[in-house]
């Protein structure tokens, strides 16, 4: 990047590997995790975000902002049917205004470093600040664009990912919640995508009970959305996290997956052919580098983490997303009573031993 | 394939042919006797074929008596352990069953302040009492090494006679031996002064773990608890040391002359050669007190006695020094290794949690090296002080005739030995000939046949109908049985070609199986096979340099062979039930000692 160029830049694009923690804020949650992971020397594929302050622009320019007010004008969360009416005019403002010539040429700009021949597929995906996410099932709510090619391409679906902050779900939430709803900013992540063989989820705790011993890895053939969206019953590997060790696999029948489509540039579903179905996604020596993957961002966040992964058809594995795990990490453990030394020793020769396994 | 709900009855199992005298062998109090029977047949056994997987002489019954009685006494009678009094035991052709004696429930709160007190103040003072406990050992292997039997002579000596004395050879003669017995009787009640304490503490520790984390794979504890360096692993230190010293002396050569003999004579002609020879003597003692065997039975080879044994380890370690091979145990690794599955475990637990975490793992450390180390100075060292004076004292009764074979002592039990150097002594002072010398072949020669019918029939593995669920601590934790692994033994196996047991030390590998049945055997490993054995001692270390494995019919987390392969960095299964029976040599195996699996892959 020339010296003109990051002076210009500088607020609208962030690189994931280059960002530091005082750029998190206005990265959003996902790119401040990629940026995060990286710093870790996790293997993450490259990208940038597309930092609030873009958006920021984007809504100040000409005047959108008070447009998208005056279209939120007398919301009444209980009639859906005009919120979503409302939502689709106002999410037809936003992606229908062109970008501030600065905000669009830096997004240009940042794609074009990391594909000179415009032809890198890459994700798009809204990253939203962590104010926004009051809960993990909200955040679910933005979008995701995948396959996408071409730097025209980058800056319509970042436009999309900033109109999905108004979907009529997010507009009813913020109002009910008070919410300004313009106060929340959002971050796009333009990423470079993983040509998946094999995606899916690791968590470092046993999700069935809470086990923190426990690795538990849902992976199936093809892209992770397969698998993230529940949409097919993947195989299911548990790891004994200390010694890193398989102590289950379940190895599901696993009709269809999704891919890219190279040609067509998006990404294409298909039926899996009837022998590679039961096949394990994972090798066992992969199962373990997941883990390990897995492990390595546990220890430096501190807390139990849910950890997207692929490995793309050159065996490369890859860290997409990881997010603190949020049901078990919250539970309190009921204080423990432990009796020490000699009482201890007595306590456990008169406590019936189950057997040990 | 039908599954049993229990074992038979000892009363129904018939004695292979030829062996149908086996009683003969054995005194009263170790058989199951008719007029028990009701009693007997309510109680479940588990055959220890653990510490006794061949049927014994009767001499070595001493071993069976005397560890089991007093693994006992120090639950029943010392520390009034309030749940558990001790073992029962008995022998049933020719095999060693056991059965754990509960407390009556009402019993057993009155038990708890006697308890308190008294291993409180174990667990109080551990270290000071240990220190006492390794003088009195000492002290009493050192009083079994002045024992000496010798020859009656022709008269009484004159110096006897003139000082008067007034006794004569015998006298000595039967004291000695009633001093080696009682000796022993005190190896034995020191062997458990510590070791049940032991188990118990690492037993808290091993439960509360289990209650923080409930899949945690055994081996983790144990890897958390056990020591990096051990007494147990000093003969083979030894070994190792002795064989780059040779490197680096430049006589390993002489290593290579066909007997011990030959490699002294070889060594003899520098100086090198003999600074080389008085290393090798100054490890002896106590060093190579130590057997290939378990030290319960009385045909173990100690090295001291087999020179040849350590010797031919040291030529192989010095063949690997002098290839580049690094023969040293990896103890830093191991330690390493060691703290690190300690920090992580650790650190999963909440800030409560990890302050009893640091005490009991605390306390399981402090005693667990008594655990281990204990077996160098009682199997090992006592055990080989004492077996070598029972020999001499049968090659005296050989000598005068009483059997054809130096050993042959031992086909008596403790108390007819007693009664033979009286029928001894009593030709001898009055005259005439003793009845031993024509009594004692034949009888020997229809026990030897007797023992080798017995030999031929491996045990049950135990008798009667196992409980609900295993809940006695010493039998998990010393026996490694559990509710599993009984249900294991009633279910049987299905096609043979997989056998479970416990993940007790991790890794996978394939290799062609070597099953061993004896110590004797040892011999036969080649570089690279997995071991296959009804149990294995820690003292065959140095066969653990060259297999790649091993799996075991018998033995738990902490059975000496789970605590060497750990200690060595090898995988290993033990506890299968019958692998050393459905393998055979030269089969092609995978052992996964991280779940417990053992995979037959092909044929011989």
């Amino acid at each position: 990047m020339n010296a003109l160029a990051s002076m210009t830049d500088t607020h609208f694009i962030l690189p994931f590997h280059t960002a530091t923690e005082a750029d998190h804020p206005r990265m959003g949650g996902k790119c401040a995790s990629l940026s995060r992971m990286i710093a870790l020397g996790a293997p993450v594929p490259s990208g940038f975000a597309v930092s609030t302050d873009a958006y920021a622009a984007h809504l100040a320019a000409d005047g959108l902002e008070q447009a998208i007010l005056s279209e939120l004008c007398g919301l009444n969360t209980a009639d859906v049917d005009d919120a979503e009416a409302r939502s689709s005019r106002i999410r037809a403002l936003v992606t229908g205004r062109t970008m501030p010539a600065g905000v669009e040429a830096a997004i240009r700009s940042a794609y074009r470093e990391m594909s000179p021949d415009d032809d890198l597929p890459v994700a798009v995906r809204s990253s939203a600040t962590a104010e926004d996410m009051p809960n993990a099932s909200f955040a679910g709510q933005q979008d995701t664009y995948l396959w996408i090619v071409g730097a025209d391409e980058v800056v319509a679906r970042v436009r999309a990912c900033w109109a999905s902050l108004f979907t009529a779900r997010a507009i009813i939430y913020r109002e009910d919640h008070s919410l300004g709803q313009i106060d929340v900013l959002m971050s796009v992540a333009v990423q470079e995508m993983v040509d998946a063989r094999t995606a899916g989820v690791a968590m470092t705790l046993d999700p069935i009970n809470g086990d923190r011993t426990k690795i538990v890895i849902d992976a199936s053939w093809g892209l992770g959305e397969s698998v993230v969206s529940g949409e097919i019953t993947p195989d299911n590997f548990t790891v004994e996290k200390v010694m890193m060790q398989i102590q289950k696999r379940k190895i599901a029948e696993k009709d269809h997956e999704t891919v890219a489509d190279t040609v067509a540039r998006r990404t294409v579903e298909r039926v899996i052919e009837p022998e590679r179905r039961s096949l394990p996604s994972l090798s066992d020596d992969e199962v373990i580098a997941v883990a390990q993957l897995a492990r390595q961002l546990e220890k430096s966040s501190g807390t139990p983490q849910d950890v997207e992964w692929a490995i793309d058809r050159q065996g490369r594995l890859m860290a997409l997303q990881a997010r603190p795990e949020t049901v078990w990490s919250q539970k309190k453990a009921a204080p423990g009573v432990f009796t020490m030394g000699i009482e201890g020793v007595l306590g456990t020769l008169l406590a019936p031993l189950q057997h040990k396994n | 394939m039908t599954v049993k709900t229990g074992f038979p009855s000892a009363y129904d199992l018939t004695a292979p042919a030829g062996a149908e005298d086996w009683r003969d062998l054995y005194p009263y109090y170790l058989l199951f006797q008719d007029n028990r029977r009701a009693e007997e047949d309510g109680k479940f056994w588990f055959c220890d074929s653990q510490h006794w997987p061949n049927p014994f002489k009767p001499f070595d019954a001493v071993t069976v008596e005397y560890a089991v009685k007093c693994l006992g006494q120090y639950n029943t009678r010392h520390y009034l352990v309030p749940p558990a009094n001790g073992v029962d035991f008995r022998i049933h052709n020719g095999y060693v069953y056991m059965s754990p004696v509960g407390v009556a429930p009402e019993n057993i709160a009155s038990r708890v302040p006697h308890f308190m007190e008294r291993a409180g103040h174990y667990f109080a003072n551990w270290q000071d009492l240990l220190d006492r406990w390794m003088v009195k050992v000492k002290h009493n292997i050192a009083e079994m090494e002045a024992l000496t039997f010798e020859d009656l002579p022709e008269v009484v000596p004159l110096d006897w006679v003139k000082d008067g004395l007034g006794i004569d050879n015998t006298v000595p003669l039967s004291e000695t031996y009633d001093k080696a017995i009682q000796l022993l009787y005190r190896t034995w009640n020191y062997h458990f002064e510590f070791l049940n304490l032991g188990y118990a503490a690492y037993l808290d520790f091993f439960g509360f773990l289990k209650s923080q984390f409930p899949t945690i794979p055994d081996q983790s504890i144990a890897m958390m608890v056990q020591g990096v360096d051990s007494d147990l692993f000093r003969p083979d230190d030894e070994l190792k040391k002795l064989a780059k010293l040779a490197v680096k002396l430049d006589v390993a050569q002489n290593l290579s002359a066909d007997s011990v003999d030959r490699v002294l004579a070889a060594m003899d002609g520098t100086e090198a050669g003999r600074a080389w020879v008085a290393a090798w003597q100054a490890a002896q003692d106590p060093w190579f007190n130590f057997t290939s065997g378990n030290g319960f039975y009385s045909d173990d080879k100690y090295w001291i006695e087999h020179l040849d044994i350590p010797m031919g380890y040291i030529r192989d370690y010095a063949a690997r020094v002098a290839a580049g091979d690094e023969i040293d145990r990896p103890t830093a690794r191991i330690a390493a290794e060691r703290d690190r599955i300690t920090a992580e475990y650790r650190d999963l637990l909440d800030a409560e949690a990890q302050v009893a975490f640091d005490g009991k793992l605390g306390l399981a450390r402090t005693v667990f090296p008594y655990v281990e180390n204990h077996n160098f100075y009682i199997e090992h060292w006592s055990m080989s002080v004492f077996w070598r004076k029972m020999r001499e004292l049968s090659a005296v009764l050989h000598r005068a005739g009483f059997w054809e074979n130096a050993d042959d002592m031992f086909y008596l039990d403790r108390n007819e030995v007693r009664d033979a150097i009286f029928d001894l002594g009593m030709g001898w002072g009055v005259g005439a000939a003793a009845t031993g010398p024509t009594y004692w072949p034949a009888e020997i020669g229809r026990r030897k046949a007797i023992l080798t019918a017995l030999q031929s029939t491996p045990p049950q593995p135990a008798l009667n109908t196992p409980p609900e669920v295993i809940t006695e601590p010493f039998t998990i934790m010393l026996w490694g049985i559990t509710t599993d692994a009984v249900k294991k033994w009633l279910s049987g196996d299905g096609d043979g070609t997989r056998l479970e047991g416990m993940a007790a030390s991790p890794g996978v590998v394939e290799g062609k199986a070597r099953v061993i049945r004896s110590a004797n055997d040892l011999g036969q490993i080649e570089d690279g096979e997995i071991l296959v054995t009804p149990v294995t001692a820690p003292s065959w270390a140095p066969v653990f340099g060259k297999i790649k494995a091993t799996v075991t019919d018998i033995g738990g987390m902490m059975s000496h062979a789970a605590i060497v392969c750990r200690e060595y960095g090898l995988p290993a299964v033990t506890g299968t039930g019958t692998a050393s029976s459905s393998i055979k040599t030269g089969q092609m195996l995978r052992v996964n000692g991280t779940t417990g699996e053992v995979t037959i892959l092909s044929a011989a």
